[in-house]
């Protein structure tokens, strides 16, 4: 368990609580249950009071949580006959996006999604989930296959941003992400979006700009990361805190904007305290997503899903 | 004394003084360090004379240029909502926007326009870097989904002028959001089957470009204007090595395939004329018989106020 550094004082309760379930092991006359049981309980009160309202800093915090279920986690627990399909039939295949045909609930869908890797070899593999312009040139085609199949497209989003690259500059970042959200805006079938971790940026916008967007509890979705704001406006990367808390980053903030359709509740001390809830709350949502858009007409979605966007913000807080 | 104290003092000082000309009569070309003289500056649309460094130009003068005679009527744009997300850095953001407004004259980041090039009627946007770094927030997004959706009632072609650091922070997920709803701007002249041009020009970057300004029928780029998503700093922090020379400026990505062309912004207008006119069937431009573009600065040695188009509004 990586426990973040608002969570030490839980860290260190919970560690007492097995280390007296440790020693009771070894030496089984000792009976320690009850103490351990006091421990556990001042451990999920404590999580609790952290959890009740956690600040905009502390939710980027654990919306990074390097244990949060990632894109291909959900993909294998949500999606069955998940068939991957890769490259942009142009340069490369990008790792960073993974994605292609599955079922969902028996119906075949596309499936797309940034993969930030669970472990030090697969987070290089993945490029810690920043794609190139292949990933979204990848996107694209996928996005285009399911156009024509009549394949409602789902995506997860988990990226800190597009990659700041040479080569990914060479290659055209700027143009990939503005056809990718292009496609989004343009296909004749149902398109959900969830935030599962990081929405960073362009980056983000490029698969995220969909008939409904869900977000889990703990995620954020911004146009800059608070570090990066922090380091512009406040001339310091330290005020990050300041940042997260003005840039309203937060599901609940974008809810309150219009940005955001849902939001699905995350375990109690996040989506990494329990994996397999927070995975079978998301599949639950997208579930009920599609089923709202079920019987409409390609015509119809897409008219609907750019008014959605040319109305977007109008309403500032309020909407 | 010597040759120190009566030829290189002098000639010092007169480096030293000649820099603290009055700034609006002189400029100092940010590239070759040339003391330009504004007339001279403004005729040549804020190209410097002496090394041809394309300068940041308002969009006033950008259109009194651009337009036949000078004339242009200036689109409005719908006011959005003010300071949505009630954002507060080190200033209010209502605060920077007053001062860019005192500073700049304008009222936001974006100015639309129609009226004749060449005699051909077309729609103009052009983004203002002077005004907080040219940055898309709501109002650029409603400046350039009401240029769209007034080139599609007339007909028009649309030419946009993009000069941005990118979104605007200030307006946190909203800004960002104006990537989808400027791409849906795009559409709506793609699917009426008008031409979309755009003219990048310094510096371009981050979400402008990654939404309407790379997403044109046509690509013109000024020379040697940054375009990128992310800037050449954050590249060097991130692989830290140095980049090459050149490296996201237009040459550079007219090389890579991302840009049609590098046009030299004395050039911009006929090569717009001439695009328009073979898009639109149009026959060719008879320039002989075309209205010259107005001068900008009319009155010689005038203390300098930017130049303003008296421009007809429309509502």
């Amino acid at each position: 368990m990586n426990y973040l550094d608002f969570e030490k004082p839980l860290a260190e309760i919970e560690g007492k609580a097995e280390e007296l379930r440790a020693l009771a092991r070894r030496n089984e006359e000792m009976d320690v249950e009850a103490e351990a049981k006091a421990l556990d309980k001042k451990a999920s009160d404590l999580l609790v009071d952290l959890y009740r309202d956690l600040s905009p800093w502390r939710k980027c915090q654990v919306a990074r949580h390097p244990d949060r279920p990632h894109c291909r986690d959900y993909i294998e627990a949500l999606f069955t006959e998940y068939t991957p399909l890769a490259g942009d039939r142009n340069f490369a295949d990008d790792h960073a996006v993974m994605g292609g045909l599955a079922r969902f609930d028996d119906t075949p869908v596309v499936v797309i999604g940034h993969e930030k890797g669970h472990d030090t070899k697969t987070r290089i593999e993945r490029n810690f989930g920043m794609a190139r312009p292949e990933g979204y040139r990848k996107a694209v085609r996928l996005m285009d296959l399911a156009d024509r199949f009549n394949l409602p497209v789902v995506t997860l989003v988990d990226t800190p941003g597009a990659y700041p690259g040479k080569g990914a500059e060479e290659r055209g970042q700027s143009e990939a992400i503005a056809r990718s959200t292009e496609k989004c805006l343009q296909i004749r079938v149902p398109l959900i979006s969830v935030i599962i971790g990081e929405g960073g940026s362009g980056g983000a916008v490029a698969f995220a700009t969909a008939d409904r967007l869900a977000m889990l509890e703990h995620s954020i979705y911004s146009v800059i990361s608070p570090e990066g704001c922090a380091s512009i406006l406040w001339k310091d990367a330290e005020k990050m805190r300041e940042a997260a808390e003005a840039l309203r980053l937060t599901a609940q903030d974008l809810k309150r904007l219009g940005v955001a359709d849902h939001i699905i509740k995350e375990p109690m001390g996040g989506a990494q305290r329990d994996r397999d809830a927070t995975i079978a709350a998301v599949g639950k949502a997208i579930g009920a997503l599609l089923a709202e858009m079920d019987g409409q007409s390609g015509k119809t979605l897409v008219k609907a899903r750019r008014k959605k966007y040319l109305d977007m913000g109008s309403k500032g807080l309020a909407a | 004394m010597n040759w120190i104290t009566n030829y290189v003092r002098p000639r010092i000082n007169s480096i030293f003084s000649r820099r603290e000309m009055p700034e609006n009569l002189w400029t100092k070309c940010d590239e070759c360090g040339t003391m330009l003289f504004h007339r001279e500056l403004a005729e040549n649309l804020n190209v410097c004379t002496n090394c041809d460094h394309h300068m940041a130009i308002r969009p006033r003068d950008r259109f009194t240029a651009l337009f036949d005679n000078g004339i242009f009527s200036e689109i409005e744009v719908p006011k959005p909502l003010s300071d949505p997300l009630h954002f507060r850095d080190q200033k209010r953001y209502p605060d920077r926007m007053k001062a860019a407004q005192r500073s700049t004259g304008e009222a936001e980041a974006m100015l639309i326009a129609e009226g004749e090039v060449g005699r051909s009627r077309i729609v103009a946007a052009a983004q203002d870097f002077s005004f907080m770094g040219g940055s898309m927030g709501m109002y650029v997004g409603n400046a350039i989904v009401a240029a769209a959706e007034r080139a599609v009632k007339r007909k028009l072609p649309f030419v946009l002028f993009s000069a941005a650091g990118g979104a605007r922070m200030q307006e946190g997920i909203l800004s960002l959001m104006q990537m989808p709803r400027t791409t849906v701007a795009v559409q709506m002249l793609r699917e009426a089957g008008l031409p979309y041009i755009v003219v990048l020009t310094h510096p371009t970057t981050g979400g402008v470009t990654a939404s309407y300004a790379m997403l044109g029928d046509i690509h013109i780029a000024e020379p040697n204007a940054l375009i990128c998503f992310a800037g050449p700093r954050v590249i060097e922090q991130t692989i830290r090595e140095t980049l090459p020379e050149g490296f996201q400026r237009s040459e550079y990505l007219l090389d890579h395939g991302m840009l049609d062309r590098v046009t030299h912004r004395g050039k911009m207008r006929d090569e717009l004329i001439t695009i328009i006119r073979l898009l639109t069937g149009q026959p060719p431009a008879v320039r002989g018989d075309l209205p010259a573009p107005e001068p900008i600065v009319s009155e010689p040695d005038a203390p300098v106020a930017p130049p303003t188009a008296e421009a007809p509004k429309t509502s």
